[in-house]
């Protein structure tokens, strides 16, 4: 059996590649030597690869994104991490008006190799301002490319991939997958950005997810199998680019289309999903799409209240019963709902982030 | 001529350049052919060439919306800026980005941009990639009095005195920000040379309209900076002719005074220069026709060229958003 690694010590044996392998390679960001070093994602790197290639940086986020792109003009690889997608807010204007554009505005004369690492926070009382998913702002903007790994082996392959390619990447990356173990081959390999990934077949219902939601989609599919409804799960992976044949290839089997993206409905990816199969393959669709999303209002804090705030399985399933048509079987929805937790990636968790 | 005296001679031809370029801008902009905004550095030229007179090919520099001085003046091609505010395919951004975005990188002009500071932390991050690849050279950039009103400002003078990166900070004061005068936007009295030192930054303050005094802070600035002192920041008084942006006068709007601009003008960094060197006998009247009608010519051929160059194809939209 090929080694097992947890999704944050892909992420760090991916950066510990490109550093050796790369010398114009570094990573700067906000508690990125220190002793939690990103939840595990880049510990120990420092004492390898010393404080210029593995700093630690002021609390500026909008200054520090601006000294990323500067040194990506100058010849440098900068792999910036930000704890919270909340705190890249600082920063986008460098995100958005400069990394993004330069290329272009500058006739192709000089390219931005940014790689920009963002933690989507959820659960525990993280609250309002530390769990958002806004996946669709980056996603929106012309020269950004965007990607959501939700395995081990995705995220170490996508994240070598993002550093070698020579636009700014976003990499949005969930809290909650940090603990989920999967196969990692060892040495470099690369996951081409822009390429979905089927990771459940079937022939009854597409349901196309992101990032932890492509978790909660392989459980729905398993509940939906005891009904016996064949759903197919494909993990989008990248959002910009977005590998949309994929999408439509399985929309055109099934007939049939759920999306699930843990952001708000409004504007959201979710959207541009039920657009693009709307436009391309409106006559293969047997019902509606449907999308399992965020209520639209910030994450409370309180665990009673966030609890009705991410949709898990059961929402999905409870959508792809309506929207086929059937009853569905409650009792096995209740069960489930029992036995996922409900604000920690897992039982053994015991907070805080 | 003594190297001193051609060392003036330069810094004369290239403020004259700069200034006959905008002069040349602002009389044909009215032909509705430059279809883009403008912001004419007329008034502020000595700053520009006083401190790029300094500087070797492999240096930085990198600036702001007013930044036709600093590209000229860093050796930036004339006929690519021009035909760049035609919005022509020869144009040095290939028409995408206009005035407010030139680039020349074979002269180490790194780009400009036009959202106030936000290029400074781009040139500290050129900086840093200099000291992290042991390359020699340093990065210069400019920016105006409401630069420092901005956090990028500051993020970024932190960052390179933590870091003691080469980079010189050049901030031209020129006292207004579109229409809003100093005195509604920082507190009367407070040099922004100021800010820098309160953040522990070496800075000279100097006569921005005397190129002179400028060349010679840049100077010793740049050789500290380029021996390893850290980073240094230079503020400079001058003063912006013209409007804000686009071609013309625009004291009758009432947010400055008409004697405020006049006294400015008596302080012309051209014709201060000019009369200096006539007055030391480096310059000739003879001389100086000669000067003009050289960059007559060479300014009518940019022309030409931007006027007769081909606009980018249609079909080429969407090139250049992600490089392969």
């Amino acid at each position: 059996m090929m080694r097992e690694l947890k999704f944050y010590e892909a992420i760090r044996e991916a950066l510990d590649l490109c550093l050796a392998k790369d010398p114009r390679v570094y990573l700067m960001g906000l508690g990125v030597p220190d002793p939690k070093g990103i939840f595990g994602s880049t510990l120990g790197l420092q004492q390898r690869y010393g404080s210029w290639r593995v700093m630690d940086m002021p609390t500026s986020e909008n200054g520090m994104t601006g000294i990323a792109i500067g040194s990506a003009l100058n010849g440098m690889r900068p792999v910036l991490s930000h704890q919270r997608v909340d705190f890249s807010l600082l920063a986008m204007e460098q995100m958005v008006n400069q990394a993004a554009k330069w290329r272009y505005m500058f006739g192709g004369r000089h390219s931005v190799p940014v790689v920009i690492r963002m933690i989507i926070g959820r659960g525990w009382g993280q609250g309002p301002q530390h769990s958002q998913s806004l996946q669709a702002w980056f996603a929106h903007i012309p020269g950004l490319k965007v990607v959501m790994p939700t395995t081990p082996y995705d995220v170490k392959g996508l994240l070598i991939s993002s550093i070698e390619d020579d636009n700014p990447v976003i990499v949005l990356e969930h809290r909650w997958l940090y603990t989920i173990v999967g196969e990692v081959p060892e040495g470099l390999y690369r996951v081409p950005l822009g390429q979905a990934k089927v990771v459940r077949g079937g022939q009854d219902l597409t349901i196309v997810a992101t990032s932890y939601m492509v978790l909660e989609a392989l459980r729905a599919a398993e509940l939906l199998a005891e009904q016996g409804i064949a759903a197919e799960v494909i993990d989008v992976r990248s959002l910009r680019p977005l590998d949309g044949r994929a999408i439509l290839e399985s929309v055109c089997k099934t007939g049939h289309l759920i999306v699930a993206d843990a952001a708000w409905t409004t504007c959201g990816f979710a959207a541009e999903i039920v657009a693009l199969v709307c436009e391309h393959a409106f006559e293969h669709l047997k019902r509606p799409p449907r999308r399992v999303t965020l209520p639209d209002c910030p994450c409370p804090s309180s665990a009673a209240l966030a609890n009705d705030y991410y949709p898990r399985s059961v929402h999905i399933v409870a959508e792809a019963n309506a929207l086929l048509g059937v009853s569905g079987k409650p009792g096995l929805a209740s069960e489930a709902v029992s036995s996922v937790p409900l604000d920690v990636p897992d039982l053994n968790f015991t907070g805080p982030f | 001529m003594t190297p001193e005296a051609q060392r003036m001679r330069w810094l004369y031809y290239n403020l004259l350049r700069i200034r006959m370029v905008e002069e040349t801008i602002a009389q044909r902009y009215a032909q509705q052919e430059m279809r883009c905004p403008i912001h004419l550095c007329i008034g502020q030229e000595a700053i520009a060439v006083g401190v790029c007179a300094h500087l070797a090919r492999e240096d930085y520099v990198l600036s702001g919306h007013r930044s036709h001085g600093h590209y000229l003046a860093k050796g930036g091609d004339l006929n690519a800026m021009v035909a760049e505010l035609y919005g022509k395919a020869t144009g040095c951004a290939g028409g995408r980005g206009g005035s407010m975005h030139l680039i020349d990188l074979s002269a180490g002009f790194l780009g400009a941009t036009p959202i106030v500071a936000a290029s400074i932390p781009i040139a500290v991050g050129a900086a840093l990639g200099s000291v992290m690849q042991k390359e020699p050279r340093v990065t210069v950039i400019f920016f105006g009095d409401a630069a420092p009103e901005a956090g990028a400002c500051h993020e970024s003078l932190n960052f390179a005195l933590l870091k003691r990166l080469p980079v010189v900070f050049v901030c031209e004061n020129n006292l207004y920000s579109v229409y809003s005068p100093m005195s509604v936007r920082q507190p009367e009295g407070r040099p922004l040379a100021s800010l820098a030192a309160g953040h522990g930054m070496a800075t000279y303050r100097g006569d921005g309209n005397d190129v002179f005094s400028v060349s010679a802070i840049a100077q010793e600035a740049i050789r500290q900076v380029r021996d390893g002192g850290g980073p240094m920041f230079l503020e400079f008084m001058t003063y912006r002719w013209r409007e804000h942006c686009g071609p013309y006068y625009d004291n009758d709007l009432g947010y400055r005074s008409e004697q405020e601009f006049q006294d400015w003008k008596q302080r012309c960094p051209v014709a201060r220069c000019r009369e200096r060197l006539l007055r030391e006998g480096i310059l000739t009247s003879q001389d100086h026709e000669e000067i003009v009608r050289t960059l007559e010519r060479e300014i009518d051929a940019a022309f030409r060229f931007a006027k007769e160059s081909l606009f980018p194809e249609a079909q080429e939209l969407l090139e250049h958003v992600y490089a392969p």
